[in-house]
């Protein structure tokens, strides 16, 4: 199939089933990307450190960089962007227009309720899967240092109110000397 | 007007980092205080419909507060001023930062080797935050546990992420109905 096409069933994918927000989200992208080897988890994280350290949300900004890397072409990074936004955009009018009495409806609110614990068991799945070679390096003295890195990463962000590009940062430099 | 529109969410693309919910404090503060283009009450009626479809949220917010204002016209310039800078950002980066520059570059290279174990830790951090808010107990930690680990597990169908969107909101559905029900009936 055409690189265009599959770009495009991917993130309308991505688009639709995306609820929860931007970290439930990322376990739709890993799928559909990295499942279908079309980038390496380690790509992929790095398109996450990207996202976080620019403005945006992540679910633009990953359409926008796969889309080039893909195509080589401006055009995958339109084409992945306008997918992964239009069908909610026409949801969403929709649900505003024609729902009415929207907040009380069963069906969305009962929907809503149910996802709760999915969109957990989601973050905790694209957690889990890059915690591999890729992301913590090859030999054993790089995974030790991996791990206390994400170790006082996770202490940093949960614990202080941090932001999470200055932690990004940090573990840049840390990298830079370390590695 | 839709100038307005458009570099007010052009401006909230911009300035925020960390995606939606960072966002609608920064929305609510630029078109509840600032521009008085929406009333309080009516701003949280419509962070309620975009919060309840899939999408982006800060896209879903300007899309649903552009059509508040001025209609179909106005979602789509709203929706656009939104996704334009981190469109715009992106595209700059990617065909900078290829990820063979990432590779290759021996500097850049031991930058993205720190940083990558952060971005985990990045991403654990709101299990534990997301958890607590769907007030998950020793009893119902099961599901989201169960749902990572078939996803983890790399088999076909079983290992894709949609199938338990689709259940999640399929149960939910039925037991909310279920539930209203029951309460009908124990009203009469």
């Amino acid at each position: 199939m055409n690189e265009y096409l599959k770009l495009i069933w991917a993130y309308l994918k991505i688009g639709l089933f995306g609820f929860g927000g931007g970290y439930a989200m990322l376990s739709l992208i890993q799928n559909e990307v990295v499942g279908s080897g079309w980038i390496t988890s380690q790509m992929f994280t790095d398109i996450v450190a990207i996202s976080q350290m620019t403005p945006g949300p992540i679910g633009i900004n990953s359409a926008t960089y796969i889309g080039y890397v893909i195509t080589n072409s401006v055009w995958g990074s339109i084409v992945a962007t306008c997918a992964v936004v239009i069908p909610p955009y026409i949801l969403v009018l929709l649900a505003s227009h024609y729902v009415s009495e929207h907040k009380n409806s069963p069906y969305i609110q009962g929907a809503l309720i149910g996802l709760r614990p999915v969109v957990v068991g989601l973050i905790a799945s694209a957690a889990l899967l890059l915690m591999n070679k890729d992301n913590f390096g090859y030999e054993f003295t790089e995974q030790v240092i991996s791990i206390i890195i994400c170790i006082v990463s996770f202490c940093l962000v949960f614990f202080t109110k941090i932001h999470p590009i200055i932690v990004i940062i940090m573990a840049g430099i840390a990298g830079l000397i370390i590695f | 007007m839709y100038l307005k529109l458009f570099i007010t969410f052009f401006k909230i693309g911009l300035f925020t980092f960390g995606g939606g919910w960072a966002m609608i404090a920064i929305i609510e503060r630029e078109i509840v205080d600032n521009h008085k283009w929406i009333a309080k009450e009516d701003f949280l009626d419509l962070l309620a419909i975009a919060q309840s479809m899939p999408g982006i949220l800060a896209v879903n917010i300007a899309t649903v507060i552009g059509d508040n204002l001025k209609g179909l016209r106005g979602s789509i310039v709203a929706a656009l001023g939104t996704i334009m800078p981190s469109f715009l950002i992106i595209l700059a980066i990617a065909t900078y930062l290829t990820p063979e520059t990432i590779k290759n570059n021996e500097i850049i290279s031991r930058i993205f080797k720190g940083i990558r174990p952060a971005v985990v830790a990045l991403i654990v951090a709101p299990v534990i935050t997301t958890a607590r808010n769907a007030k998950i107990n020793w009893k119902t930690v099961i599901i989201p546990i169960t749902i990572a680990l078939m996803i983890y597990s790399h088999i076909p169908i079983v290992s894709n992420p949609i199938v338990y969107i689709i259940l999640g909101a399929i149960i939910g559905i039925v037991i909310n109905i279920h539930k209203t029900l029951k309460k009908e009936a124990h009203d009469e």
